[in-house]
């Protein structure tokens, strides 16, 4: 350092700036750095690969237990866990629980969501965009539980003023009615949750539309209408199929609003005012019961969970697989 | 192909179609006002400094938040300590040295589908990783390893068991591939040309990257950092799973103290079906959602002030 001349400002700025005296300090410094960020990068694959190996190790311990057998997990239509009783693990009601609610909240999220991207994207002034994007990403930001909360306190009771209406068309052994707890409220209350989901990932591929097509459309003598419905949803229509599937994999994967209202009885059932068990809930209420850990009972959660991890990683790759392969390039 | 139709039926379904869309796009703003106007019904005439102030109890008009509202911020506290580094790390990695090989596809695939991971799944990798450390030093209340003094602050225990830091680490999970998506696109947005600068300069890929593209884009990273901070402050699957405590009446003093959350207190309180304890959860929630509107505005203004046009 004594060898730099003190007036040859830019030349000590430039040893202050290097830190490292010599080439070989300052590449070893380097690959360090390069190093940890690969190992942080590699933690990662680490996270998915302990996935894996926990449920896969679990879930054989599940299926070692004499009172379940692989073809009852997916042949038999019962699911009765508890101690005691006659124990069924057939996983069927867990999952027509599951596809019911997110049925219920795709059939509500999916349609309106994604009019509203359209509306935001193709109609809406900067007036109407200024109000409705800051309360989507509010709507966005909501914790789950508070869906949850949500769906108990206020959609359940304004679904039981109907009950009267449609008790007729009940039989006793299957009672149509709204309950405290029911399939419908819970769906409707994940329906509000995935709405943001579906709403600003659509309005993104449609805003990816080069402007080009619109002109074009607008030029042949559309409407606004037939230029966003028959031209830029098309056209957007990869971005659009991927967003939905993102936002059911989220529906399938709620916890805390189907714990909260949707109830605690796996049953086989598609009625919309029945007490259901989703995959998801059926692993927290275990969990939180605090079932000793080794009994088949906490131990089939596990297989749940695989099952959940299974269903949902499918959606994912699915959606990535649509978004890389019926991409619409514009240029 | 189909018919043509006449200009003024046109004319109609593109005015219908309007009107559609007006009652879709409303019924966002009508679910987000009922939902506010409901909670702050029930909940806004139990809130005062006492609430925020007193453990549980099973009295309601005495119960508090104190417990809940320490444990989250111990347990977001270190999520962000280990997310944060990690996910920027990741990010800087994939966006700035990685070659595009198949490793680097790879590794970017599995982060898109950890993104797609159900929370609650993360709470059994927790359990079974961190707070049970699949068994091998013995069960949580039983540690095998013991290190420090309970009551001061350095303490270690392992397995982690129902503490603070497996809980933290079990957050870090669920919101580590937010940080690494935010932070990428972040990275992506600084124009090429100031890295072509630096080089051009003599610098070193590392220098290039520390002294140029990070500063350029810490608005977008801090930006998705505290919407990743306030998803870890929402979520409540996880820690059920993971063994945070549903009624406690102690805040946390170490890394290994016992933990509840403030969205698991409202999970728990909501639960109590036709209780006044529903009407506490209301004002919890309240607590709950300010603290995230704080959050959230911090993130708004990060983004006006910082922002400015690079190019």
């Amino acid at each position: 350092m004594s060898t730099v001349p003190a007036n040859s400002s830019a030349l000590t700025d430039l040893h202050r700036l290097g830190r490292a005296k010599s080439v070989t300090a300052r590449r070893w410094r380097e690959r360090m750095i390069v190093g940890a960020l690969t190992a942080a990068a590699t933690f990662s694959i680490f996270i998915t690969a302990s996935i894996l190996i926990i449920l896969a190790k679990e879930t054989y311990t599940f299926f070692q237990f004499d009172q379940v057998d692989l073809g009852d997990f997916f042949g038999s239509l019962e699911w009765n866990p508890k101690l005691g009783a006659e124990q069924h693990f057939g996983i069927w009601p867990l999952i027509s629980g599951t596809m019911l609610i997110t049925a219920i909240a795709a059939v509500f999220a999916l349609p309106i969501g994604l009019i509203t991207a359209v509306y935001l994207s193709e109609y809406a002034g900067p007036r109407v965009r200024a109000v409705l994007k800051p309360t989507l990403e509010v709507l966005a930001g909501i914790p789950t539980v508070v869906y949850g909360f949500f769906a108990l306190m206020v959609i359940t009771p304004a679904l039981q003023t109907l009950n009267p209406l449609i008790e007729g068309f009940g039989t006793p052994d299957a009672p149509v009615a709204f309950g405290g707890y029911n399939a419908l409220s819970a769906g409707l209350a994940v329906g509000i949750m995935i709405l943001p989901i579906v709403c600003s990932l659509s309005e993104d591929a449609l805003r990816a539309v080069p402007r080009s097509l619109r002109d074009g459309a607008f030029a042949l003598g559309g409407t606004r209408f037939d230029v966003s419905v028959k031209v830029v949803v098309p056209a957007a229509l990869s971005g659009i199929v991927a967003a939905f599937l993102l936002a059911i994999s989220r529906a399938i994967g709620e916890t805390m609003i189907v714990a909260l209202a949707a109830g605690m009885v796996a049953r086989l059932t598609v009625n919309p005012t029945a007490e259901v068990q989703t995959m998801t809930g059926y692993i927290a209420y275990t969990f939180k019961g605090d079932a000793p850990a080794g009994t088949v009972e906490y131990q089939s959660s596990y297989a749940v969970a695989a099952t959940l991890f299974c269903i949902t990683f499918l959606l994912t790759m699915l959606g990535q697989y649509i978004l890389r392969r019926f991409r619409e390039e514009y240029d | 192909m189909p018919v043509p139709r006449s200009a003024s039926s046109r004319i109609f379904v593109n005015r219908a179609f309007l009107w559609a869309c007006l009652v879709a796009t409303n019924l966002a703003v009508v679910a987000l006002a009922l939902l506010l106007i409901s909670i702050f019904a029930k909940g806004w005439g139990d809130l005062n400094w006492d609430f925020l102030t007193s453990f549980a109890s099973r009295k309601p008009e005495s119960a508090g938040i104190k417990a809940p509202l320490w444990g989250s911020v111990w347990v977001c506290g270190v999520c962000a300590a280990i997310a944060l580094p990690l996910g920027v790390g990741t990010a800087i990695y994939l966006e700035e040295f990685a070659r595009r090989t198949r490793f680097t596809r790879f590794v970017q695939t599995n982060i898109l589908n950890l993104a797609g991971v159900p929370s609650i799944v993360y709470g059994i990798l927790g359990l079974t990783a961190f707070a049970r450390m699949f068994g091998v030093f013995g069960t949580g209340s039983n540690a095998s390893i013991r290190l420090g003094n309970p009551e001061g602050f350095f303490h270690l225990t392992l397995p982690f068991g129902t503490s603070v830091l497996a809980g933290g680490l079990t957050l870090m999970l669920v919101v580590l591939p937010i940080v690494i998506i935010s932070t990428q696109e972040a990275l992506r947005a600084v124009p090429p040309s100031l890295r072509a600068g630096a080089q051009a300069l003599g610098a070193t890929p590392w220098q290039t990257v520390w002294g140029i593209t990070l500063p350029a884009a810490v608005p977008g990273i801090m930006t998705g950092a505290i919407l990743a901070i306030s998803r870890a402050i929402g979520e409540s699957a996880p820690l059920l799973v993971a063994g945070a405590a549903l009624l406690l009446f102690s805040t946390p003093n170490n890394l290994m103290s016992d933990y509840t959350v403030l969205p698991l207190q409202i999970y728990n309180w909501a639960e109590r079906y036709g209780s006044s304890f529903q009407d506490l959860a209301a004002s919890a929630i309240i607590v709950q959602l300010v603290v995230l509107l704080a959050f959230n505005g911090i993130a708004v203004l990060i983004r006006q002030k910082l922002q400015k046009p690079l190019q």
